[in-house]
């Protein structure tokens, strides 16, 4: 524990009214390590930043990310928990607050390097570039929170806080430390049968010396972790009680309704304001750089004056890009196919293809915002509220310390309420500043919503496959256009000659984090590539998979168990087939396999997910099943469905109509088990994600003999070749 | 123009344009928030409500066609006592909703169904049920469903 003192200590200082504060803090990027304050500090004992233990016996774990139905909130809790031995049904989760001091710099400590296991190498090495970008913030992204904060952060406090109330236990009993033993919130002491609550301990805790290295638990005396509580925010989400960013109301809150130029980049030329004026409850019409609003007395009254205006916008230079001049420039970005080796006995090249796509949370975006003479407040649901803050200050010519943020419930995040993407809150703060001192809540229709993205990056991929007379792979290779890294690249098969090259074309579409990043590009190209090599050596496309991975047993164990899962070698019904796909992303290496059906007249099924993950250990069994789930139904969406496509430098879809989604009679049955490989957590938010595209056409492949190399499936054929079957 | 319904079991008067959809009647006017915008045009079901038992895309039916009828919403879902509704029950023991945005409107949709059709098969539930979940809780939805369907 000695690299604590390097780039993480337990500090201490002290808090306003003369109480005592100790936290796990990332020292290069906590800039106000001192500066908790808690007003009613007096009254609690305050272990750390993150525990509070009140006189009530109550352990409050405040926790420095969002909650977005992913359960990260409930997991660092139980880690912090677990390590203090507390008592879970008295431990209270709570979202910390957006100051400084609740930066969480755990994401960035990974940049070092240092401690790092090996494993996790290419998924921080990967991660460099971004996290380095969100020092000082507070940002839930990138699968992070348990793996980070929660590795780094949560156990570490947990073990220091029950160490303290430990010490305090035993000043009190006239013991020695290792005489007591701590269980559901009691220290207790078997010699002289005395015991306290750690809420009787809390004041005296609170003056100990703080433990430099406190001992932390082995995963075979877990109780809390490891186990299924129910999620602590799901009751206020089925009966309408859960207050969601656009949910905020303020009395004498004004609406606004907004519309933007339509062509990323483009500015407002002129617009008309009179007709909206004139409307029914109609407050103001606020002309922006790239945006008209209309703020009135109510949403419905804003949005039906905005409908009444004709704006122009300019094009900013754009409106001859499309689609098809995006993907004819990566078309020539790649190239030649890459060069295989002289002495190979089959060559095959293929091209992969995938769109561009959009977040479309359900909750469309959505702040409210109020400025007057001091500052402003910002009431929204995103995953950075501190970049929330930074954000609306900049936008209003403010100081950070001028803007006040409350982040609210997240409906829906998927990297679309990002750090760096909250355009949606500059925006929200510029009209309420001209409404001031009203305050304003902005609602994107769905429409301005799916067409001024942050979208997922369209990509090719130029793929050559050699084998040699054996049939065993002699190289693999591609070029990709659209993005790509060392991890979302990499493949753990032994082949001896592997390359991935960027050959990139740039064009003006705004892109972002989209769930699972870049992994979910190359984790259909490379695992469908690798699929057709399978082919060409006419071998099972498992047992292939399975020989190349002799030096790689974590993979091997995932991909044996998926296949077990869906007893891969038993036969199938005509028209049917599996396929399986193996992805490591955000340090979880994930192995799927879907069953699927393709009828005769080209109309597909996908019956079955099967899904084994080594996560390395699991904190919420429940909630991490549920998660892969989710991932499975996201990617799937999107591989069967999902696409943005430019016309005139502009998105066509517009909602939900022209940009589908599955529904329940489209979604399989799922089965998730995990593999508890003792190695070092990995993520679980998107990792379920990457490998379901190339399970399912690996699938469609095995039943029609229709290989689809473009995503969505929708707009491939799968009919005549199924007949023909 | 006022309008006059039954919210909730509580008679209720708004005075609006007439063409105003009922979901921003609810969200705006009475405070009701938990029904959720999600689209705008029927397509996604998060703003689903109970007009007369009948499952209501609230975001596309404009207030003065709901003159004299009674809505519920998912806050009215409950019974009058308080205890959850079965479905709601349902979705907590099942662990249903992940970010819970659309599950207000998924909940209604399903009460609504399992009202008018205690125990139906798979192939009804599809049918009956095509509101749009981002997070991907469809494996638990029907999980959920399959639980309620099988009480009698």
């Amino acid at each position: 524990m000695g690299k604590w003192t390097r780039r993480a200590f337990i500090g201490t200082g002290t808090l306003v009214g003369g109480g005592f504060v100790l936290g796990v803090v990332g020292a290069a990027f906590s800039p106000s390590r001192h500066g908790v304050v808690s007003d009613d500090a007096e009254s609690k004992g305050e272990l750390n930043t993150w525990i509070t233990v009140t006189p009530d016996n109550m352990v409050t774990i405040l926790v420095p990310h969002c909650e977005m139905g992913q359960g990260a909130q409930q997991a660092l809790a139980m880690m912090a928990a677990e390590e203090m031995d507390a008592d879970w049904s008295m431990v209270r989760v709570k979202e910390a607050p957006a100051l400084d001091a609740y930066a969480n710099g755990y994401v960035a400590r990974a940049v070092g390097g240092e401690s790092i296991p090996g494993v996790l190498g290419r998924a921080f090495d990967y991660g460099t570039y971004r996290l380095v970008r969100w020092y000082g913030l507070q940002p839930t992204g990138g699968s992070m929170s348990v793996r980070t904060t929660g590795r780094f952060g949560m156990t570490v406090a947990g073990a220091a806080a029950r160490e303290m109330l430990v010490a305090a236990a035993a000043e009190r009993f006239g013991a020695t430390p290792s005489e007591l033993t701590v269980s559901r919130s009691q220290v207790h002491h078997a010699g002289s049968g005395k015991s306290a609550t750690f809420g009787e301990l809390a004041a005296a805790a609170a003056k100990q010396s703080v433990p430099s290295s406190p001992a932390l638990k082995s995963g075979d005396t877990y109780t809390i972790r490891r186990t299924a509580p129910p999620r602590p925010d799901i009751p206020s989400k089925v009966n309408g009680q859960a207050i969601y960013g656009i949910d905020f109301t303020l009395p004498g809150m004004l609406y606004a309704a907004v519309e933007i130029a339509p062509v990323y980049g483009g500015k407002l030329v002129s617009v008309d304001t009179a007709p909206a004026e004139s409307m029914p409850g109609v407050k103001g019409v606020v002309k922006l750089e790239e945006a008209v609003a209309v703020v009135a007395d109510s949403y419905w009254r804003a949005r039906t004056a905005l409908a009444n205006l004709e704006p122009t916008f300019d094009d900013a230079g754009h409106g001859g890009v499309s689609s098809q001049t995006i993907f004819a420039a990566f078309d020539q970005a790649l190239g030649a196919p890459p060069e295989m080796p002289k002495d190979a006995a089959t060559v095959i090249t293929a091209d992969y293809q995938v769109p561009f796509l959009a977040h479309a949370t359900m909750e469309p975006m959505a702040c409210t915002v109020r400025v007057d003479g001091s500052g402003a407040e910002v009431w929204a649901g995103t995953q950075d509220p501190l970049n929330a803050r930074a954000t609306a200050a900049s936008a209003l010519g403010l100081n950070a310390r001028q803007v006040a943020v409350t982040n609210l419930l997240v409906g829906g995040g998927f990297g679309r309420k990002l750090p760096f993407s909250l355009d949606f809150i500059g925006l929200g703060a510029r009209i309420a500043k001209a409404m001031s001192p009203a305050p304003v809540k902005m609602i994107w229709s769905r429409e301005t919503d799916m067409q001024h993205g942050y979208y997922r990056p369209a990509g090719m991929a130029r793929f050559a496959g050699a084998l040699g007379g054996d049939g065993k792979p002699l190289a693999v290779a591609c070029h990709y256009a659209g993005g790509g890294d060392g991890e979302s690249v990499f493949m753990p098969y032994t082949i001896a000659d592997k390359r991935a090259d960027a050959k990139d074309a740039k064009h003006p579409i705004r892109t972002g984090a989209w769930r699972s990043v870049l992994n979910s590009q190359h984790g259909f190209f490379k695992e469908a590539f690798i699929d057709e090599l399978a082919y060409a050596a006419k071998a099972d496309p498992y047992t292939f998979r399975l020989n190349l991975l002799g030096e790689e047993p974590r993979f091997r164990a995932v991909l044996e168990r998926v296949a077990a899962m869906a007893d891969w070698k038993s036969p199938l019904p005509p028209r049917e087939g599996r396929g399986i796909s193996l992805v490591e992303s955000f340090g979880s290496i994930v192995g799927q396999v879907a069953h699927v059906s393709v009828s005769p007249d080209g109309a597909l099924r996908v019956k079955h997910v099967y899904a084994a993950v080594d996560c390395g250990d699991v904190v919420n069994t429940d909630a991490a099943t549920a998660q892969v789930e989710g991932g499975i139904i996201f990617g799937l969406s999107a591989a069967m469905k999902g696409e943005i496509t430019i016309a005139g430098g502009r998105v066509v879809e517009s909602n939900f109509h022209d940009h589908e989604m599955i529904h329940l009679s489209d979604a399989p049955q799922i089965t998730v088990e995990f593999i508890h490989s003792g190695h070092a957590l990995g993520g679980l938010g998107e990792p379920g994600v990457p490998p379901v595209a190339s399970a399912v056409t690996n699938a469609i492949f095995a039943a029609t003999g229709i290989r689809i190399r473009r995503l969505p499936i929708k707009n491939q054929a799968l009919r005549s070749a199924a007949a023909s079957t | 123009m006022a309008i006059s319904l039954t919210v909730n079991g509580r008679p209720r008067l708004l005075d609006l344009e007439p063409d105003t959809p009922l979901l921003w009647a609810l969200r705006d006017t009475l405070g009701l928030t938990g029904t959720k915008f999600g689209c705008g045009i029927a397509a996604c079901g998060a703003c689903t409500v109970h007009v007369d038992g009948q499952p209501m895309r609230s975001c596309s039916v404009p207030v003065v066609a709901v003159e004299g009828a009674s809505v519920t919403t998912i806050e009215g879902l409950a019974s009058s006592e308080g205890s959850l509704h079965p479905v709601q029950q349902a979705w907590i023991d099942h662990q249903v909703p992940q970010c819970g945005y659309c599950q207000s409107g998924m909940i209604m949709a399903v009460s609504a169904l399992l009202a008018a059709e205690p125990h139906p098969t798979d192939a009804k539930v599809d049918e009956a049920i095509t509101n749009i979940c981002r997070c991907g809780t469809f494996a638990r939805v029907r999980r959920a469903i399959q639980a309620l369907a099988r009480t009698e």
